[in-house]
């Protein structure tokens, strides 16, 4: 087995670029968290904002990552480093899912629960902190989930632009035909993305209301 | 403007609501509500009963005319605060699902800031109040039974001694059985509370019972209020809706009888 000897042998390498890739990920993450909840939150509060919102982080999704990192490469700060480009496009990636699920999940919440919450004088923050947001915390996971997993995905076609990660293994090997090279990168990728889709997976099922 | 009776603690002048279709789900209504009492609103889904308590607490406001609670018009209290002196029972319950029932009862003495010894005490002192095991307190909602969770929702909304309390349809989703309990305990109560009762409901029985001897029964239909009627007033009255309710109730009884 090819693939395992050089798993093996380069397994410093492996480490490195998986941490990479984690990195980029968890930070686009953390971003896209900070960023898509506050604004499903808002979508909720004012459902005009609907269409414009949901529809500009639809068309966001639609855009080709290879087609965004290269638009995003002549934006000044933005462009002068590839990890700050990757992070800022797996960013704006992983917006849709997370503001839409936060959006859905506080809508979904019973509306007889937040109807009794208001008639006994909660205030708007007292509704959102203390019954929305837990009551929709279980969807809004699923929407990370969602977006981690597309991230790591997306985040090995950074080493096109040299930000590193696991793709790097992947262009390597496409550059040099190398079967082997190209799983290196893929497999580890792969795995990730499941590691990920458990472990959020398994929060999400716990922040569930029963 | 004339000064409202001392004792008229709800006061609904000329009201009118309308969605925003612009259809009138509630038209011309005038009706005082005096300290202490019990008003059932009776009539059928859709006549605006329920309309008509949730401008009691704001949840909607009027199109027209004005509604005071305690002489001051809805509009012109701050909403939380008003809410916070009229407790709310919905037939859904509403109960927070992620809160126990020790949280979901503490829940208003909480927010307005009650130290915390001071909830426990209350919370066990209403659950007694209300016929519930207080070890009931650390489960959730979804332990309970229907009838166990109603009890919750109006030790919940008894929590802050509200001087007014709203009830729509509470005992509504309940099986005959525990509804009829819960309905006699229940009155047994209010005479204790001496609270400010609105009552929402479609069944004439219930109503007559928790109207009682000295409460009064208003009827709607279509958005009216057709008319108020003390428990006995009601039994006799000629108006064809009321007769019409009667009838109803009366052929349950000729089933019974025969």
């Amino acid at each position: 087995m090819g693939l395992l000897k050089f798993l093996l042998t380069n397994r410093i390498e492996v480490l490195e670029l998986t941490g990479e890739h984690l990195w980029l990920v968890g930070v686009s993450m953390l971003l896209a968290v900070v960023v898509g909840v506050p604004l499903g939150i808002l979508l909720t509060r004012h459902p005009s904002l609907n269409k414009p919102i949901l529809g500009s982080a639809n068309i966001m999704q639609t855009v080709p990552s290879l087609a965004l990192f290269g638009l995003l490469l002549p934006v000044p700060w933005i462009g002068d480093r590839a990890d700050r480009l990757t992070i800022l496009a797996l960013t704006l990636y992983a917006l849709l899912p997370i503001i839409r699920n936060t959006h859905a999940g506080i809508t979904g919440v019973d509306r007889a629960v937040v109807e009794a919450g208001r008639g006994m004088g909660m205030t708007d923050r007292q509704l959102l902190f203390q019954v929305e947001l837990p009551l929709a915390l279980g969807v809004i996971i699923a929407g990370v989930r969602v977006a981690t997993v597309i991230s790591v995905g997306v985040a090995t076609i950074a080493a096109a632009i040299g930000a590193g990660g696991l793709g790097e293994y992947i262009f390597r090997g496409l550059a040099m035909v190398n079967n082997n090279l190209i799983l290196a990168g893929a497999i580890p990728a792969a795995l990730l993305a499941l590691a990920a889709d458990v472990i959020l997976g398994l929060i999400e099922k716990r922040l569930r209301p029963a | 403007m004339t000064t409202p009776d001392s004792a008229t603690i709800i006061e609904f002048k000329d009201v009118r609501y309308a969605v925003d279709s612009g259809r009138d789900l509630l038209r011309d209504l005038n009706l005082e509500i005096r300290g202490g009492e019990t008003l059932v609103l009776l009539g059928r889904s859709g006549s605006g009963k329920t309309t008509t308590l949730k401008l009691i607490n704001r949840l909607l406001v009027p199109s027209g005319g004005e509604v005071r609670v305690e002489g001051r018009s809805t509009l012109a209290w701050d909403a939380i605060q008003l809410r916070r002196r009229i407790g709310y029972v919905i037939q859904e319950v509403g109960l927070f699902p992620h809160f126990s029932v020790e949280r979901n009862v503490g829940l208003v003495p909480g927010i307005q800031g009650w130290p915390a010894e001071r909830i426990r005490a209350r919370v066990r002192e209403l659950l007694l109040l209300v016929g519930l095991d207080p070890q009931l307190r650390s489960r959730y909602p979804r332990e309970l039974s229907g009838g166990q969770r109603q009890r919750v929702g109006v030790a919940r909304a008894l929590a802050a001694d509200p001087p007014i309390l709203l009830m729509d349809e509470p005992f509504g989703a309940l099986d005959p059985i525990t509804r009829a309990e819960i309905q006699r305990e229940f009155l047994a109560l209010e005479q204790r509370l001496k609270k400010t009762v609105v009552f929402v409901t479609h069944d004439l029985r219930e109503g007559l019972l928790l109207a009682g001897p000295g409460g009064r029964i208003g009827l709607f239909e279509a958005g009216r209020l057709i008319g108020v009627y003390t428990a006995a007033e009601f039994l006799r009255a000629t108006e064809p809706l009321a007769a019409e309710y009667l009838a109803a109730f009366r052929s349950g009884d000729d089933l019974i009888a025969r």
